[in-house]
């Protein structure tokens, strides 16, 4: 009897160890840490350009749409934290049901669930707005979006969530540390790079960087077979007004023929007197 | 009334707030009104007269002396209140277009960023802006009341619109949320021109095979006062830093000359670069495709070609010198 108490003791003891270990790792490394991270559903980077319905829509025939390669980034260093340090990793897309299959690539790819907010992407301020409302209701520590979509190029999105929401907001980011609360951050800048610190919550503007384009993930069958059942919930839109409207695209003038010359001597004089460059 | 903001270095201002302060001159005579700069610890405020600023509210404040997005976003958006500015100008630097979105949020405005050209109509005022990583254009109404502009590099130029510019002090109102990201360090090669301030960009790929073979890029950049840059291909190797990535997902250039040596031009590339003036490719594959997209090109092997260009270069730079 005596000897079964002191398993029991003993049991305990080794058990209440283990919660200690567990609790000092909750600790430095937030385990319960919440990232979301935003996906623009955007045309492949070598898509032809065009438009339709005299130049006010951009025209998506033959188009392959893919997740926004800054976002891409950004969704593999959530994954990162996610299998170092645990944390949860849900996507987001404003977008039509057409945007769905980019949310299942990420899925794929190994975030655990994906939202939908139900609206056309009017404009960057709008896209934000809905944005704050899913964070607000997600409570979410970690916000990652990238730095700029490559269809639309506002780069505007991550930083008027940061100030929608009241997180803290670094833009431009290529390396991202998060223990506890704390996050050490590190910037591109013209010319260089800068550490910042800072705090979460946090919204991100990601980039090459945060991760290698050796570090991307091309989802594999398990993970697209496990995609298919993992939440994708469509929210419905909250009220919001867009502050800009397009109201026609262009496209460049077409170019000159290239002017070949065949010594170096030419091409000095060329770019002396004609461009006037040097 | 229009008001800028002008981005200063080490005290002197930076050529792309010198050409924001042009447009925003630009869009004050469009809507027949004036140009306040705002300047955080910068230079000297006579030379933003010089292309058109009326008034120079200068902010001279330590706490502010590395670049911070929430504290100058909270001053840009103050001396807007305080000047009842209807349009603010920032640029596309990578400070700029940290804080302008802060901006926006602050003064319930609605953004426009890499805009090229002065607004095709003040009223409704829409502004023209590189879409599709500059493979394309849109023509955008912002619809608020007070309107912001992020202004593309090099699209507009500098104007000179002789102008004599009042200083005033200008002292913010700074709370601490404003600090809650800090600088910890700065790692930027001074001695270096980057990319974002060069006026010529010499940049290489694969084709130069290896990077032991950049000495006569740098070479050449270094003889034409240049920023140097590489190919996607040529980072992801490992053969220059990330940094010189040019191109869709790497910097964007918008230098008046470009030089492409090695680079075939795949189209994410081009997209990268396309806003540069002129371009000048090298390449010994005439089928490159870089060739359709280039000003200037000679079709020859860059190991025989840089070398020359290199050494008749110098003699002519020592003539125009």
């Amino acid at each position: 009897m005596h000897s079964k108490i002191r398993n029991y003791i003993s049991i305990f003891a080794s058990l209440n160890l283990k919660l200690t270990a567990y609790k000092s790792f909750h600790s430095k490394y937030n385990i319960d840490m919440k990232i979301l991270v935003c996906i623009s559903h955007v045309p492949d980077t070598t898509s032809k350009i065009n438009f339709t319905d005299s130049d006010t829509k951009f025209d998506t025939n033959g188009v392959q749409f893919v997740i926004n390669p800054n976002d891409e980034f950004g969704l593999t260093r959530a994954m990162w934290f996610k299998e170092k340090q645990g944390a949860t990793v849900h996507v987001v897309n404003v977008g039509g049901p057409e945007t769905e299959p980019t949310l299942r690539k990420a899925l794929a790819i190994g975030a655990d669930e994906a939202i939908r907010v139900n609206t056309a992407a009017t404009d960057g301020y709008s896209v934000a707005k809905q944005l704050a409302s899913v964070v607000k209701d997600g409570g979410y520590d970690l916000v990652i979006g990238g730095r700029e979509s490559i269809d639309y190029n506002g780069g505007m999105v991550p930083g008027m969530l940061a100030k929608l929401t009241g997180a803290n907001f670094v833009n431009t980011c290529i390396s991202l540390e998060v223990e506890g609360d704390a996050v050490t951050a590190i910037r591109e800048i013209d010319g260089g790079k800068e550490t910042l610190s800072t705090s979460l919550p946090l919204v991100v503007g990601g980039q090459k960087g945060l991760v290698e384009e050796s570090d991307l993930r091309i989802p594999n069958m398990r993970g697209i077979m496990q995609a298919r059942s993992k939440p994708l919930t469509v929210k419905e839109p909250v009220a919001s007004a867009s502050e800009t409207k397009t109201v026609s695209f262009e496209k460049p003038a077409p170019k000159g023929a290239v002017k070949l010359v065949d010594n170096v001597d030419d091409l000095i004089n060329l770019l002396h007197n004609e461009a006037k460059v040097i | 009334m229009v008001l800028v903001y002008t981005e200063s270095e080490g005290g002197k201002f930076k050529k792309v707030a010198l050409e924001a302060v042009s447009y925003a001159k630009g869009i004050a005579d469009a809507l027949g009104t004036s140009v306040t700069a705002v300047a955080i610890n910068g230079g000297d405020a006579s030379e933003l007269g010089t292309y058109g600023a009326s008034k120079v509210l200068e902010v001279n404040n330590d706490t502010l002396a590395n670049f911070n997005a929430d504290a100058y976003a909270d001053v840009i958006a103050q001396a807007a209140k305080k000047e009842d500015a209807k349009v603010v100008v920032l640029t596309a630097s990578v400070n700029s277009k940290f804080t302008a979105p802060l901006v926006a949020v602050n003064l319930e405005a609605g953004y426009v960023s890499n805009v090229t050209a002065l607004p095709s109509s003040t009223a409704p005022f829409t502004v023209k802006h590189s879409v599709f990583t500059n493979k394309a254009f849109s023509n955008t109404e912002i619809t608020t009341d007070v309107k912001i502009i992020g202004l593309a590099k090099n699209a507009y130029g500098l104007k000179e619109n002789a102008t004599t510019a009042t200083s005033e002090s200008f002292a913010p109102t700074l709370a601490s949320e404003d600090f809650s990201v800090n600088v910890v360090s700065v790692d930027k090669a001074t001695d270096k021109v980057t990319i974002a301030d060069a006026e010529i960009v010499v940049s290489g790929g694969r084709g130069l095979k290896g990077p032991e073979n950049w000495g006569m890029i740098e070479e050449l950049a270094g003889i034409l006062g240049a920023a140097t840059a590489c190919s996607k291909p040529v980072s992801d190797l490992g053969w220059r830093p990330h940094s010189e990535h040019v191109g869709q997902t790497g910097k964007p250039v918008a230098s008046n000359l470009y030089i492409a040596i090695g680079i075939s031009g795949a189209i994410q590339h081009l997209a990268g670069i396309n806003a540069s003036k002129v371009k000048v490719v090298i390449n010994s594959d005439p089928e490159a495709p870089f060739f359709k997209a280039a000003d200037y090109g000679i079709v020859g092997d860059a190991f025989e070609v840089i070398p020359q260009l290199n050494e008749k270069l110098k003699a002519f730079k020592a003539q125009n010198a």
